[in-house]
């Protein structure tokens, strides 16, 4: 048994600094569209149609990502010849409209127990989260912890677009936790169906069975996005902005 | 006997009556169009047990005038495939089931009959598979072409009640449920365990919680959209299946894809069972409760996932195979560097097993805990790493190579016990093959592009793929505008999901995480 006592000496500390600091590691998130570079108009048209999710829109004649639309496809940026710029950044959580603060951030401050709920999630978002637990990201550090029964449960986190078996056992996990909770939905399939919703099986993510107060855009989000959304949650750090825009060349001109 | 042109014309002799053959030279493939159901089963038999041919899958399709059961069977030591085909009107409402006769159809033949509301006569269990009847009523058949997709939630009938079948009928036997939500970051997935109090004599799992109905959103949609969906339906083996959906949408339109695509398809794929492999070998770790050795082994899968990243993009390896080739190339530097750091990670996996292989407590709970025999594997027809544990091979790089494949020399991992350690050996078996042929490729990577102009076009064909999980065949029918008809996808879960009651019969209550995990199957595969 000492064997494996030395081996976990000497790996030494693994976990990432984060949310100390950024966390600079190569391929540690897939980033997201960066809508920020100049375009010609014919170009923005192509990237628009190139986009399979309508990620990519004009928002007042400047082009915009919105990333709770974003499925990670690439085809902005591969295979064309003026690919949208990229981001290699992971704080992408936001609020959802229908986020209840009042109750939050005094009763989320402490410890905070997840519950997760795969309502028919593609498994990449699965494996992120089961990868918070791993000693790079470890998110016992932080205050959080997995727990297996919805009673001790504050957070909901649901991945999938709730597939139509799956939306009582997800209400009656909903239904077991005790007030105030939190229901956090986690990836593209979550948010708004992705690829596979809304069809005659699946709803258009979580929104249409519960209320969802925070939502973490990605496909799959990586476990620092999810960290962030999490922090988030506890009101540690502030949400971000789902949608990037095209800085206003006017303004920046003037 | 092997060649299936062999095959086919002695099909055609036994039953000059009722059949007819056709067979493709250039690929050797062989169709035996029945012309009556009556032979079916026999056919079915004989391809089986007289010239050994392995059961792939059952197709149903609704062609616009009738039904298309296509039976699926391979050539297990050199290429070559036989369909049997039988086309019954519309108005067909019961075929013959050919399960009493090839197991390994049975659940097939439970999903064409839950979708498509056609009943296989003979079948001992049908319906509540893939639509719970306890949320659907029977008849509600939604592959079928009249099946209205908005109407169907407005007309719900469940069933209430619905209660499980139970086989075990002693004193104080009871039911345990476990799921579909349960312990820890987990599947939703449902077990029934029937148990005298303690040890659990058998385990019946309950799937398709998951269902999203991916083969029915596919209908009518681009191959562009379509390939959304193949890439994300199981999305920790994304690479292979869009790589078996590019295979088929290719073989309908006969592209020819470049050497370097091709190269460079088998380094992804492989990058990408390493990594599967290793996510594998940490969930054992983890189930066995060794948390030195779960922590050790989720380092090395994080190490491949960021890998995977930083040298494609994507930490799940999407928005990489197309039809036509790859959606962006490599540079040799890349794919050499990223070699040596999957090397370095290999290392790590191989020091952690010189640990784990002398733990006697991760021993005991793996040695002869969930045993497949070969038998019971060969006719439940199980496919992948899970198999090969119990020394059936059919690996689909060696048995029907695809795209490139057939120039290696490749060895079949195989392994006899058929246990919980058995299966931990061939992951690691394989996981440093995997790494050897990416350390090969990397260096005789061909010069030119990746992608090839794709010409869409009418017709149908079978792409397949030897997934990080087992063999994945995708079907897919294109109509005249190069839209999607009909797409089918057999994957490994669904096959080895099929295996699980037998890995499951008279274990220990604690057991049942560690067999789950050494099982390695996925639900969502299996839902799509």
């Amino acid at each position: 048994m000492s064997q494996w006592v030395s081996k976990g000496i000497f790996t030494g500390i693994k976990s990432t600094r984060y949310p100390q600091a950024d966390e600079l590691a190569p391929g540690v998130s897939p980033g997201m569209p960066d809508p920020s570079g100049p375009l010609s108009e014919a170009q923005q048209q192509d990237l628009i149609a190139r986009c399979p999710t309508g990620a990519i829109f004009l928002q007042d004649s400047r082009l915009a990502v919105n990333y709770r639309r974003c499925i990670h496809c690439f085809r902005c940026v591969r295979g064309t010849d003026s690919p949208l710029g990229w981001k290699k950044s992971y704080e992408w959580t936001g609020l959802s409209s229908d986020a209840r603060p009042p109750e939050w951030p005094k009763a989320f401050r402490r410890s905070l127990h997840i519950r997760i709920v795969d309502a028919g999630d593609c498994g990449a978002c699965l494996n992120e989260v089961k990868h918070l637990a791993n000693p790079y990201y470890n998110l016992h550090r932080l205050g959080f912890f997995f727990t297996p029964s919805p009673r001790k449960a504050d957070i909901l986190m649901v991945v999938g677009p709730v597939t139509d078996q799956m939306r009582r056992p997800l209400h009656e996990v909903y239904e077991a936790m005790p007030t105030p909770k939190l229901v956090m939905a986690i990836g593209e399939g979550a948010l708004s169906g992705g690829v596979f919703g809304p069809s005659f099986v699946t709803s258009a993510g979580v929104r249409d069975v519960l209320p969802v107060d925070v939502e973490i855009p990605g496909y799959p989000p990586p476990p620092l996005a999810i960290l962030h959304g999490l922090l988030v949650a506890a009101g540690r750090k502030p949400p971000a902005s789902m949608v990037a825009e095209q800085p206003d060349l006017a303004q920046v001109n003037r | 006997m092997d060649y299936p042109a062999e095959i086919a014309a002695q099909a055609g002799q036994k039953w000059a009556q009722d059949l007819e053959v056709w067979v493709d030279r250039r690929k050797p493939v062989c169709e035996l169009r029945l012309s009556t159901s009556q032979i079916l089963p026999d056919v079915a038999r004989w391809l089986t047990t007289e010239a050994k041919l392995r059961f792939a899958g059952l197709i149903a399709e609704e062609r616009s005038d009738k039904w298309e059961f296509r039976y699926l069977f391979y050539l297990e030591h050199q290429p070559g495939w036989v369909h049997v085909l039988f086309c019954p009107p519309l108005s067909e409402k019961a075929v013959p089931s050919i399960s009493p006769a090839v197991y390994a159809a049975d659940q097939h033949e439970r999903e064409a009959e839950d979708l498509f509301g056609i009943t296989f006569t003979g079948h001992p269990k049908l319906g509540d598979f893939v639509l719970h009847d306890d949320s659907w009523q029977e008849a509600v058949a939604p592959m079928r072409r009249e099946f209205n997709q908005e109407a169907a939630l407005a007309e719900r009938v469940p069933r209430e009640g619905w209660r499980p079948r139970t086989i075990v009928e002693a004193p104080g036997a009871f039911v345990m449920p476990v799921g579909p939500v349960y312990g820890g970051v987990t599947e939703s997935a449902q077990f029934f365990l029937e148990t005298v109090g303690e040890d659990v004599i058998r385990a019946i799992p309950r799937l398709f919680y998951k269902y999203r109905a991916m083969e029915k959103v596919a209908e009518g949609k681009t191959v562009d959209e379509a390939l959304l969906l193949a890439e994300r339906f199981a999305a920790t083996t994304a690479f292979a299946h869009a790589l078996a959906f590019s295979l088929a949408v290719e073989a309908v339109c006969r592209t020819r894809i470049s050497p370097r695509a091709v190269g460079l398809r088998i380094f992804l794929a492989e990058l990408e069972r390493f990594r599967h492999h290793a996510g594998v070998i940490q969930e054992i770790c983890e189930s066995t409760g060794l948390s030195v050795a779960a922590s050790q082994a989720a380092i090395l899968e994080e190490d491949l996932l960021r890998l995977s990243g930083a040298l494609t993009g994507h930490r799940y390896l999407f928005g990489l195979a197309v039809p036509g080739g790859l959606m962006r190339d490599f540079k040799g530097g890349e794919c050499r560097e990223a070699v040596e750091q999957a090397e370095k990670t290999l290392q790590g996996l191989d020091d952690l097993f010189e640990m784990l292989r002398f733990s006697s407590s991760f021993l005991d709970r793996l040695e002869g805990v969930g045993v497949i025999s070969f038998q019971n594997g060969r006719e439940q027809g199980l496919v992948g790493p899970l198999a090969r544990a119990s020394g059936i091979g059919g690996d689909l790089r060696k048995a029907q190579p695809y795209c490139g494949y057939e120039r290696g020399q490749l060895d079949e991992v195989t392994e006899t016990e058929g246990d919980g350690f058995a299966r931990l050996r061939v992951l690691y078996r394989e996981a440093e093959q995997a790494v050897r042929v990416m350390a090969q490729i990397s260096t005789h990577l061909e010069a030119g592009d990746v992608l090839s102009q794709i010409a869409l076009q009418r017709g149908a064909a079978l792409g397949w793929a030897e997934a990080p999980r087992g063999a994945t065949f995708h079907w897919v029918r294109l109509n005249p505008d190069g839209k999607i008809e009909r797409y089918h996808v057999i994957s490994p879960s669904f096959v080895n999901w099929h295996g699980f009651h037998s890995a499951t019969e008279n274990f220990a209550f604690q057991d049942f995480p560690i067999i789950l995990a050494t099982l390695g199957l996925s639900v969502t595969e299996n839902d799509r």
